[in-house]
């Protein structure tokens, strides 16, 4: 070909693709994250234009620093009574985390997902959203419902979709959906409920509603199309809505990289928008409360969406399915340079004189035998490992708001079915 | 009216009953669409009812799902039922699902509304009927209207409907029906009587087929455009052919369909979308399970091809008079 002699002297092209640091086996070193010391990073006001503070979708928001001590602009000055309350609901998720992963391996349930490490990141925005505010949650924030007081029991019922599953055994375990602690319904498909939280917010624009939106992605997830699609309509319209990006480095054993981490930060996919971004330490459950109480305000406001991203890291597996090890180094978890979130906050509060070690054993004593008390309560209703616990006919329920005759008929051919085989299971009364 | 002024009807009329509807889509504001449809409506509800869109069909439809879990009832557009696909993702895996994913805590009450289907010269990219993806789908409604008026009617009853629905206009005859001959001149609505549609408000039950023509020989089942094309190819066989608009693929007038084929023994199936996998195998399935012992002729069923929607060659891979009326014969023989 003709080509061939003009591209003669060109050296081939390489692909590129992106390899995380270490793998099994590899010593961590995690000296190249840079962390700017907490009370560094400015805070805009709320009125602000986003253009005026891009510097922040590339700083990374601290408040808690070496010395325990909160600092800086961004302390959001709590009381030590909610930071106490605070570190009760994250202690509280771990202790649940923990004792519904040992129920799945006990095959009392099919599946779990913890959020080990990062429960700084649904926490301390539940704490500083409000209550009648619509959360928009992915499969990491139950820490939304334990500190909206959500009834661990009613959680437990929907993991083992047993009697009292609200769900009526119809979703994966973890996929909570309760409508009157304002936590939409969770899908597995990922960043759908992005610009769902987009559109519920301009509808509560739209009505003159006083209520916001938020949503939370991990970063893996902002590839998916919808992920950009809700960014671009919440610019358009001003939406009252955060968007929460929590990084955990990995996306199952895909690192940040492949969701372009090695380029930019995923707080900076707001600037090309126009919207407010801001980076924060994810792991210091101040600097969280302090970033969405500020973008709470600016939706509260009419100046529209901002856009979050939690610099934090999933210290556990993806899920009961996932062994990490085959993938990363052991020593990543613990080598993280932004700690752990609950002892964070339990030495700044000791720091401060409000809280003492032995307060926090006790504690911690009390909330796991609060969870075995609310386990032993929610397995009366069945386990997923004992069989069904559900009404059969329940299985065409909702898919349309009446029974259309396709499906009565489909209804009828199954509880035939189950009449033949000599052992039917219970019927709706 | 014609169908656009019919659908624009439906929506004037439902906004001003109900402060929760909204519409928008791409271009249906202070431009009224690009078919007019919407047009008037943004002047008449304001903007904060009437609105246009990014360029983000799954973004449009996402943001319809969190409207609908809000508690309003929107009407998006997607302008073409081509461009349908990107939004797919929030069609089938999430308005679909989300009243039986969340046991009813959350719904989805939608009203997707989407020109379809060609013969209006629209290449592979404005030509499509892709109405046989979402009668597959667990959760959506299907309806497409083949008059002004039905297209009024049955949109209200879709509006007020809790489940989320597709709402597919058959765009060829937007203006008037269509008879197949593509070379005749067009025909207008103001002629017929469908044509004659109230201002009021006035609705048409989903999942209710209409006989359009009540005859003794042979079933044809149709919706949309081809319901017109078949009316014009029975009246020129001189065939005495009950003739179905089915208005609603989901949930289906199994009833009126069943009793059709077993008086005539006989059924032809029409449908403008690919032939493999589309509803018209289902409608097939369904009546030979039902009607086996009635049938004094295999069930025919004349689709458009395989192939996508060609730009110049579009009527010869329309289902028209001629295929129609082979398949006729073949129906009929015995």
């Amino acid at each position: 070909m003709a080509s061939d002699d003009r591209r003669a002297n060109l050296q081939p092209l390489s692909l590129y693709v992106p390899e995380p640091k270490f793998r099994p086996g590899d010593a961590v070193d995690f000296t190249s994250v840079r962390l700017p010391p907490a009370g560094e990073t400015r805070r805009p006001d709320t009125a602000d234009k986003a253009e005026t503070f891009i510097d922040l979708a590339y700083e990374l928001v601290r408040v808690l620093d070496d010395d325990h001590q909160a600092v800086g602009p961004w302390n959001p000055r709590l009381s030590p009574d909610t930071m106490r309350s605070m570190l009760r609901s994250m202690a509280l998720v771990r202790a649940f985390d923990e004792r519904m992963f040992r129920a799945q391996r006990q095959g009392k349930t099919s599946f779990y997902m913890k959020c080990t490490g990062e429960e700084a990141v649904a926490v301390s925005a539940a704490f500083a959203l409000d209550y009648e505010d619509m959360c928009f949650p992915s499969y990491r924030q139950q820490g939304l419902l334990i500190a909206r007081g959500w009834s661990m029991v009613d959680m437990m019922n929907q993991i083992y979709s047993n009697s009292a599953d609200r769900l009526q055994g119809k979703q994966l375990p973890i996929m909570y959906s309760v409508r009157e602690a304002g936590f939409f319904s969770i899908s597995g498909n990922l960043a759908t409920q992005y610009p769902q939280a987009v559109g519920w917010a301009m509808a509560s624009a739209a009505k003159g509603d006083t209520r916001i939106a938020a949503t939370w992605c991990g970063e893996g997830s902002t590839a998916e199309g919808d992920f950009h699609s809700a960014c671009t309509f919440a610019s358009v319209y001003r939406a009252p809505v955060i968007f929460n990006v929590v990084n955990n480095q990995w996306a199952i054993s895909s690192f940040s990289g492949f969701a372009g981490a090695e380029s930019t930060t995923f707080a900076a996919r707001a600037v090309g928008y126009g919207i407010a971004g801001l980076r924060v330490d994810g792991n210091d459950a101040l600097a969280v409360y302090a970033a969405t109480a500020w973008a709470a305000e600016r939706a509260r406001t009419n100046q529209g969406p901002t856009l979050i991203e939690h610099f934090t890291y999933r210290a556990e597996g993806h899920s009961t399915s996932d062994d990490p090890g085959q993938y990363r180094s052991e020593g990543e978890p613990n080598a993280w340079p932004l700690g752990d979130p609950i002892r964070r906050l339990k030495d700044h509060l000791i720091a401060i004189g409000e809280w003492d070690e032995e307060r926090h054993v006790a504690q911690d004593k009390d909330l796991a035998e609060e969870v075995k008390r609310a386990q032993k309560e929610a397995e009366k209703n069945g386990i997923l490992g004992h069989g069904l616990h559900q009404p059969l006919d329940t299985l065409f329920d909702g898919v349309f708001e009446e029974l259309p005759w396709h499906l009565r008929e489909q209804q009828a051919q199954m509880l035939a079915e189950e009449t033949a085989s000599g052992r039917p299971w219970a019927r709706k009364s | 009216m014609n169908m656009i002024q019919a659908i624009n009807s439906a929506m004037d009329v439902m906004m001003a009953r109900d402060p929760d509807v909204i519409v928008m889509g791409e271009d249906v504001g202070y431009f009224g669409g690009v078919f007019r449809a919407t047009a008037g409506l943004q002047a008449k509800y304001g903007k904060q009812r009437v609105f246009d869109t990014p360029i983000t069909e799954c973004g449009i439809i996402g943001v319809a799902v969190g409207m609908g879990a809000y508690g309003l009832r929107p009407v998006p557009e997607i302008q073409f039922a081509d461009y349908i696909y990107p939004a797919l993702d929030q069609l089938v895996s999430e308005a679909a699902r989300l009243r039986y994913r969340s046991a009813g805590e959350f719904i989805a009450p939608m009203t997707v509304r989407s020109p379809f289907g060609g013969g209006i010269f629209g290449g592979q990219t404005h030509s499509q009927s892709p109405e046989g993806i979402f009668t597959h789908v667990s959760g959506v409604k299907t309806v497409i209207p083949s008059t002004p008026y039905d297209a009024k009617g049955l949109l209200i009853a879709a509006i007020e409907d809790n489940d989320p629905t597709i709402f597919f206009e058959p765009k060829r005859i937007y203006n008037g029906p269509f008879d197949g001959y593509w070379d005749r001149p067009a025909q207008n609505w103001s002629k017929h009587p469908a044509g004659e549609v109230p201002t009021g408000y006035y609705k048409i039950e989903l999942g209710k087929a209409k006989v359009v023509r009540a005859g003794e020989a042979l079933t044809v089942l149709a919706y949309g455009t081809m319901v017109h094309v078949a009316q014009a190819v029975i009246a020129d066989a001189g065939i005495d052919a009950e003739i179905i608009d089915l208005r609603t693929l989901v949930p289906l007038d199994i009833d009126t369909i069943e009793a059709s084929v077993k008086k005539t023994g006989r059924c032809m199936i029409i449908h403008e979308a690919t032939r493999t996998s589309g509803f018209g195998a289902e409608l097939s399935a369904i009546v030979q399970e039902r009607c086996f012992y009635h049938l004094e002729a295999p069930i025919e069923r004349v689709t458009g091809f395989d192939t996508p929607y060609p730009h110049s060659l579009e009527w010869a891979y329309f289902p028209g008079p001629v295929r129609i009326g082979e398949a006729l014969k073949k129906v009929m023989k015995d």
